[in-house]
């Protein structure tokens, strides 16, 4: 069964259309897909536990690997003692193993 | 065995003024001539795309006219003349008040709960 | 022993607009350091990125000269990131979308990359291991 990479960049205040994004990873995995919903750039604020949060924990329930990467949470001064639960830290190289492993990959 | 690949066009009206086209649709004219096996799906604001109703012409810049302004639809139309499959998200015509009659011939609506069934179709997914 | 892999990204923004340019250019040396074999197909602005006329500057407000400011180009990282490539015996084939050359004048870009049309951007796809599409917004 294809595996999926999803790259998130932008978050809920930029657009509204995030929503799409997340619920597209949820979707997938609910049809039984290995998917990691991979947050980089203002991607990662709804990482950080706030209003803008509940969607992204929702989506790890259904099974989503929700990965945040370490420079841009870093940047942004955000802990991991901060980060909303169901989402881990981790490098951007994961995206391009993800990218050599032949997932289908798609950026938002 | 050649790929497939699925164009998911969500930006719309981004340099079409100046390009006289949207720049995925062309890419994907260009792509599909150079022996891609393609197809696209249009989603957000390019959901507006297929409209028949659109009409960019007239603008001028101290006097000089745009004698070519964009014709999206009819861009789309030609793909679809050459075998793709262009797809539009019915939910994203709905939150638009697009209706089918605005729309040119040829499109093949999918819902968004159905895009994990589209996209499994498909090897690789393009989202522009 | 697996096979090198081979990757394609197609970039689409100039430099200094947005973070995708420097995640994109993150991406590539990530992957130039494994030695990994890569195509990039610079669409539109993105074919500014490598553009050979970008020039550092002083910058007053930060009170730094010249030196002091080291002011990055994203042209140098182009170059960087190919030389990396190299000496990880991997490869970079960079394709400039000559269409969005000849309109944005961008002609004059750094050594060692080629310009092209889709049909480059198709055989990179039929090649690689996967593509990765980072769009502009």
């Amino acid at each position: 069964m294809p595996k999926y990479l999803l790259v998130e960049s932008r978050d809920p205040s930029e657009t509204n259309d995030i929503g799409y994004f997340y619920d597209l990873a949820a979707a997938l995995a609910g049809e039984g897909h290995a998917v990691t919903l991979f947050l980089v750039q203002n991607g990662v604020f709804p990482a950080r536990r706030s209003a803008m949060s509940e969607p992204i924990g929702r989506a790890a329930k259904t099974g989503v690997e929700v990965l945040a990467d370490e420079f841009s949470l870093r940047e942004r001064g955000i802990t991991s003692d901060r980060l909303v639960s169901g989402v881990k830290p981790a490098p951007l190289d994961v995206v391009i193993d993800q990218l050599a492993e032949g997932r289908k990959a798609l950026w938002h | 065995m050649a790929k497939k690949v699925l164009q998911v066009i969500e930006t719309a009206y981004r340099g079409t003024l100046e390009e006289q086209d949207d720049t995925v649709v062309w890419l994907t004219h260009a792509m599909r001539g150079a022996g891609l096996h393609t197809d696209v799906l249009l989603r957000g604001n390019a959901a507006n795309y297929p409209v028949t109703a659109q009409d960019a012409s007239g603008l001028e810049f101290g006097g000089r006219k745009q004698t070519q302004p964009p014709r999206i639809a009819d861009d789309l139309a030609r793909l679809i003349e050459k075998g793709v499959s262009v797809y539009v998200v019915t939910d994203d015509l709905d939150r638009r008040g697009i209706q089918t009659s605005d729309l040119i011939r040829g499109l093949k609506s999918v819902g968004s709960a159905e895009l994990p069934k589209l996209f499994g179709g498909y090897d690789q997914i393009w989202h522009w | 022993m697996a096979p090198t892999p081979t990757l394609t990204f197609v970039l689409m923004d100039p430099p200094y607009e947005n973070a995708r340019t420097t995640t994109a250019l993150r991406l590539l040396d990530i992957a130039a350091r494994r030695g990994y074999n890569l195509n990039v197909f610079a669409y539109e602005g993105a074919v500014y990125v490598p553009f050979s006329k970008q020039a550092p500057h002083p910058n007053a407000v930060h009170g730094r000269d010249l030196a002091q400011e080291d002011h990055p180009n994203p042209k140098d990282w182009v170059e960087a990131i190919i030389a990396e490539a190299k000496r990880q015996g991997g490869t970079v084939d960079w394709v400039q979308c000559g269409l969005c050359v000849d309109e944005r004048g961008a002609a004059e870009s750094i050594p060692g990359l080629r310009r092209g049309s889709p049909a480059d951007l198709v055989k990179f796809a039929e090649v690689s291991d996967n593509t990765l599409v980072i769009p502009t917004k």
